[in-house]
């Protein structure tokens, strides 16, 4: 369906809002009460359940609340951002999260693109091809984890014995827990980071690429100065997704190390006060700051790397 | 009107999809005489359908499975209870978690004529375990205790008899390395390391939290580890973990994998809880273990830590407790009766192979036959120390389960220290865990 709303007269300052109400036309009207009395319900209850739980989280992470303990409930403003921000383990974890997420996603970037090349390229079985690829993103990150702690255990997995690595304890040192969960991580979501990049990819003209193969450039110049600075807004919403999931991980570590070893994460650190201490406003404060973090790399993506997001909604050719 | 119809259809369905889910929420109370039991245990259920048919249509189950591990039990039912969850009537609480729901006013208190029916001939061990402040809050439905259990076959090379008498942890570190042998342990941050710290530390006669703790607010909660004790504890943890007699992956062995090291070629000791025993059995079913492996398996009190000291065994089991906020209670003290009497415990630890909370199962002849070494586990039990009894027992057990781990780092001259402070620290919620 189609509609065509009337261009809106300028607006001038002098102008008061009963007295553009009355400009409006009966259509008009008409069409905007329509739009809210169809969007409308949606919007309460994006309100409702999105809105509501994080105020709620602001809200609650300004008292002292154990859940077991109900009366003992004080209201310490701050406090709570306080302890966590002037806790070492705060910070250990922050690293811990940052080490994670700078590893996979870079990791990831590379592989992505070569599968999304590879993708882009295949000249048979194309479909087949891209499913097979897509296959890992399909699975849930819980079964992932548990999959590559079995494949890493040194009772029954596999790869010790494939390595020759006799019964090594993959689990039982930091920097190898931490290259297990990164292993897994890259595996599960490589496949997302490839598509959006075969995305970026699709987008290039053919022409470009003839052209340059005419004026006789390389395969490598071709990547670097034809491909890659055409692909850069794909890359960067890429990147932009894929950091702000890879910063919230909790399934692979919860599953293969259950935070020991010092592989415990920022959204562990939550999960810990909140779920294992019942300490709801602590918990909650974590997950404000998580939550800041979140924006803060978004903001960051957005406004100082120029991404533009609407490049991947193919608004923009 | 043609093309409407399927809209019409879709709206209709969707309605009714929308309303089996809303039903599917609000359900799961059944009718009027079904309590909802939250089990443990695969083991529990066929004790509850024996209890249901005997009650003749008094009282019949819905069966819900709590996690598997004990940390992921606890939260469930911390979650549904802090919510006040009123499709819950009787639930299985691991023992050390029974204070902290206790003081919430999630459990209801047993009465005193249900006190003495439930408690009447209940070992020492798990009947400490089941009250708070003095008040019965879980009926035990088993007691537990680990063993020391041992491979016959490498006592002569190892030069140490459990058989002959008491034997100390360095006897058996020293023994197991002599003899090209494993000592395994539950090193893995979980609850079972917390059961091993607390074994050690009150062997040698400490405890992990003041005395007097009990009915403290957190903040006011003092830690006993900065002591002798404690340096004694992670020595004993350390030696072990740095070892040669330490199976691979001792910083991530639970139970489980305690008993696939001691089952290996090179297995030689183990700490472990009873089940073990039902679980060769298995193993032996299945194939992976010799017919005849049981035969050079041998069991005995629990490690001393000093040897002049007697050891304070490990003590685990299950309490069944009542929701504050079910709305059957008196039927489910009434399901309890049956759920944790003789007869039911019997049933579980042959099924389970998890000891009877009740002395007198031990004595019984069919209970002699399965588990030979029943009567090292009656005295176990009645030693058995609980792990403290605090209302802020999640944060006493991450603070352990944080400072104690991995063993293989701990100092005796520090980790008491560090674990004390980070304990006080997390309780009055100046650090985190």
């Amino acid at each position: 369906m189609s509609i065509t709303t009337p261009a809106a007269p300028p607006r001038k300052p002098t102008e008061t809002r009963a007295a553009r109400r009355i400009r409006l036309t009966d259509r008009a009207r008409k069409e905007r009460n329509l739009g809210w009395m169809l969007a409308g319900p949606a919007f309460i209850a994006m309100v409702a359940v999105t809105g509501y739980p994080i105020l709620n989280a602001i809200w609650l992470s300004l008292f002292d609340f154990r859940l077991t303990d109900p009366d003992g409930r004080t209201f310490v403003f701050l406090g709570n951002y306080a302890t966590i921000l002037t806790d070492g383990l705060f910070w250990k974890q922050f690293g811990v999260t940052a080490i994670i997420t700078v590893v996979t996603v870079s990791v990831e970037l590379v592989l992505g693109f070569g599968l999304a090349m590879v993708m882009h390229r295949a000249l048979y079985l194309r479909t087949a091809l891209r499913v097979a690829i897509l296959v890992p993103y399909g699975i849930i990150t819980v079964v992932s984890a548990y999959a590559w702690a079995y494949a890493f255990s040194n009772t029954y997995g596999f790869v010790n014995s494939l390595f020759g690595l006799g019964d090594f304890d993959w689990f039982g040192g930091t920097w190898s827990a931490l290259f297990t969960v990164c292993v897994a991580e890259i595996w599960k979501t490589t496949p997302f980071m490839s598509l959006l990049l075969l995305a970026g990819l699709a987008q290039i003209p053919d022409d470009y690429l003839e052209a340059a193969q005419v004026d006789g450039a390389t395969a490598w110049q071709r990547v670097k100065r034809v491909i890659l600075p055409n692909m850069k807004a794909a890359i960067m919403v890429a990147l932009l997704f894929r950091t702000l999931d890879a910063f919230r991980i909790f399934d692979s570590v919860f599953i293969m190390t259950a935070g020991a070893q010092s592989t415990e994460t920022l959204s562990f650190l939550a999960y810990r006060q909140t779920i294992s201490r019942v300490m709801v406003g602590l918990g909650s404060a974590v997950s404000v700051i998580l939550a800041i973090l979140v924006v803060l790399i978004a903001v960051l993506f957005v406004k100082v790397f120029k991404t533009d997001l609407s490049q991947q909604r193919g608004d923009k050719k | 009107m043609l093309e409407r119809k399927p809209r019409r259809w879709a709206a209709a369905s969707a309605l009714a999809l929308f309303a089996s889910v809303l039903t599917g929420c609000g359900g799961g109370d059944g009718g009027a005489n079904t309590l909802t039991y939250y089990i443990a245990d695969a083991a529990q259920e066929s004790v509850a359908t024996r209890c249901a048919g005997e009650s003749g249509g008094a009282y019949q189950f819905n069966i819900q499975r709590l996690p598997n591990t004990a940390a992921g039990g606890r939260e469930q039912l911390l979650r549904r209870l802090a919510a006040e969850d009123r499709s819950m009537d009787i639930v299985s609480v691991d023992p050390p978690f029974m204070a902290e729901f206790a003081n919430a006013g999630f459990l209801r208190a047993f009465t005193d004529a249900e006190r003495q029916e439930l408690s009447q001939g209940v070992l020492d061990g798990p009947l400490k375990q089941s009250t708070f402040r003095d008040t019965l809050y879980s009926a035990p439905l088993y007691g537990n205790t680990q063993l020391l259990w041992y491979r016959k076959s490498v006592l002569q090379k190892a030069g140490v008899d459990p058989s002959a008498g008491p034997v100390t942890w360095d006897q058996l570190i020293k023994g197991a390395t002599q003899a090209g042998v494993t000592v395994a342990a539950q090193g893995r941050r979980n609850e079972s390391l917390m059961v091993w710290v607390n074994a050690l530390i009150s062997s040698s006669g400490g405890s992990i939290l003041a005395p007097g703790s009990e009915n403290l607010p957190a903040n006011e909660v003092k830690g006993g580890i900065n002591s002798p004790a404690g340096a004694t504890a992670a020595r004993i943890m350390h030696d072990l973990a740095v070892s040669p007699a330490a199976p691979p992956g001792f910083s991530t062995a639970g139970e489980e994998d305690s008993r696939a090291s001691f089952q290996e070629a090179n297995g030689g000791f183990m700490v472990n809880w009873p089940y073990v025993w039902a679980a060769f059995d298995s193993a032996i079913e299945e194939g992976s273990l010799p017919a005849n492996f049981k035969d050079d398996v041998g069991w005995a009190a629990y490690p001393r830590v000093e040897a002049g000291t007697e050891s304070a065994s490990p003590s685990g089991g299950l309490g069944l407790s009542i929701s504050s906020f079910s709305r059957r209670q008196d039927l489910a003290a009434q399901a309890i009766r049956c759920l944790a009497n003789e007869q039911s415990q019997k049933d579980f630890m042959i099924e389970a192979g998890n000891p009877a909370a009740l002395a007198s199962v031990f004595d019984d002849p069919e209970i002699r036959e399965k588990f030979p070494m029943a009567d090292e586990i009656r005295t176990g039990l009645d030693a058995a120390t609980p792990r403290p009894v605090s209302a802020y027992y999640g944060d006493v057990t991450g603070s352990i389960q944080t400072s104690f781990h991995p063993p293989g780092s701990l100092s005796s001259q520090n980790t008491p220290r560090e674990a004390n402070q980070l304990l006080e620290d997390v309780l009055s919620n100046k650090r985190m865990i």
